[in-house]
């Protein structure tokens, strides 16, 4: 099996320093929103000087490199013990590189660990098996600030009147936003999760931030409803950073799950503007980055 | 554009509005939640007895914190190994996280700015009116834009809070930032959480 170590670590760079280009060109289309001379304004500029300052130094977009979300798919005859060792090696030098900051930290004993390797589930590694010859290695650094934005509701909901339908999931999404205001850095991005378990439901609203800006639900009353709720969060006036204007939410993503005839739970995972993820795939002897 | 280097006096403070840009420089130090909280249980609520080299590090942040500024910042350095640090990212936190405990350590050290992001409540308001002292909003995200303006970093204390959490002595230029809470009792957070609540009202009352 051929050693990706270092193919991991260029992806992991890639991820921290240089921001998709699906999600530059929303950033870049949202300044002219924005009015001249406005503190909204003048955050959309400084994101964008930031965002071509990281790629051109190879330098962290935000210090905050955050939780390291890893999803692998590997076809049969892959070891995904193997792989675990690599992204885990190649995350420690990563780190010694100044591409990640050391971000694990003992919840009970409050030691960093220094190299971003904390247990089992730090980094965070997803492995599915799929058919075919690809295998791919997708990445996602979600920061701190906008995952303690995140929510999840118990439908129903008296504080803001949502029941246990579609209905009731656009009220709490948006309550969402609200209570976020700035400190997600908006403007974000809402991966949201209808049904499932606690667990299971949390997961997936973070699995749906993998897809490309502006991919729908291919249900038309989901795809719908999450257009909705972009433009209805950006009635709110909250704005990037939290500084007022008319770009508070980039785009929505909504995922259904099955539930339990009990439980009808709607996880809300907010994205910031800083939303990094980026792919790598072994096809034969090439390696693809995306 | 307003351009102030540390240490500020307080009529400068007083000077500042809400919605003023302005771009600092001079020495500031970094420090976030494991700072704040070890701060206030050591040397202002003193429900914990100072260990190891608490007193010396608490005998140079008094000189170094007053009439300066302190930044919810948890960067991204190098030359950990060596010594020589460079600074490579340095975005702000998530300031609200720091409500319980700043506008005690405002006063306390004499604090004249605190940067971070997201902005804080009705205490740390308080506690810019009385120091006098402000909130400075800087850029979230924008990490490696704003370690640039880091000229020089002076030392550290508390490495063995981990590298986010230690307090980093930096020196910067022109470090571009927004007064969102002055010492006047104005809060663009509190006036933009007030007006996005007013929507969602409209917004929850809208059918389906």
């Amino acid at each position: 099996m051929r050693d990706l170590t270092n193919e991991i670590m260029e992806l992991i760079r890639r991820t921290s320093s240089s921001l998709p280009p699906d999600v530059e060109k929303r950033l870049r289309a949202s300044i002219e929103k924005e009015a001249p001379g406005s503190p909204a304004r003048g955050a959309l500029e400084t994101i964008l000087k930031n965002i071509d300052l990281s790629r051109a130094n190879s330098t962290p977009i935000c210090q905050d490199t955050g939780t390291p979300i890893f999803y692998v798919h590997y076809p049969v005859g892959w070891s995904t013990i193997k792989l675990r060792e690599q992204i885990r090696a190649a995350m420690a030098e990563a780190t010694k590189r100044s591409y990640m900051r050391p971000n694990a930290v003992d919840a009970i004993y409050d030691n960093n660990t220094g190299n971003n390797l904390g247990g089992e589930d730090f980094p965070y590694v997803h492995f599915e098996e799929v058919e075919g010859e690809d295998l791919t290695i997708e990445l996602m650094l979600k920061g701190g600030g906008c995952e303690n934005v995140g929510r999840q509701y118990s439908l129903p909901d008296n504080s803001v009147g949502a029941g246990r339908d579609l209905a009731g999931v656009r009220k709490v999404v948006l309550d969402a936003v609200q209570k976020a205001q700035g400190q997600g850095c908006a403007p974000g991005i809402l991966g949201v999760a209808i049904g499932g378990d606690r667990g299971s439901s949390y997961i997936k609203s973070k699995e749906v931030l993998f897809s490309e800006m502006g991919t729908r639900n291919e249900d038309p009353k989901i795809a719908e409803l999450e257009e909705r709720l972009t433009s209805e969060a950006n009635e709110m006036g909250i704005g990037p950073m939290g500084f007022g204007g008319k770009t508070t939410v980039l785009d929505t993503k909504i995922v259904g799950l099955s539930r339990l005839p009990a439980s009808y739970f709607v996880s809300v995972s907010y994205m910031c503007w800083a939303y990094r993820r980026r792919k790598l795939t072994v096809r034969g002897e090439e390696i693809v980055y995306d | 554009m307003k351009q102030l280097t540390t240490p500020i006096s307080d009529e400068a403070i007083r000077d500042l509005k809400v919605g003023d840009a302005v771009e600092l420089s001079g020495m500031m130090v970094t420090g976030r939640d494991a700072v704040h909280k070890w701060m206030i249980e050591t040397f202002i609520k003193k429900t914990r007895a100072p260990e190891g080299d608490d007193l010396k590090v608490y005998e140079e942040l008094k000189k170094l914190l007053y009439g300066s500024i302190i930044y919810h910042c948890g960067p991204v350095v190098a030359g950990l190994e060596t010594k020589e640090y460079r600074i490579i990212a340095a975005g702000p936190t998530t300031s609200i996280r720091e409500e319980p405990y700043q506008a005690d350590v405002m006063k306390h050290f004499n604090i004249k700015g605190v940067i971070g992001k997201g902005g804080m409540g009705p205490k740390t308001l308080k506690g810019c009116e009385e120091t006098p002292a402000v909130y400075f909003h800087a850029i979230g995200g924008a990490a490696s834009y704003i370690a640039q303006t880091v000229t020089r970093v002076h030392g550290v204390f508390k490495l063995e809070f981990g590298v986010p959490e230690a307090i980093w002595v930096i020196e910067v230029r022109n470090f571009p930032v927004v007064v969102t809470m002055d010492s006047h009792g104005g809060s663009q957070h509190a006036v933009i959480d007030n007006s996005s609540k007013k929507v969602l009202e409209d917004l929850l009352a809208r059918p389906f």
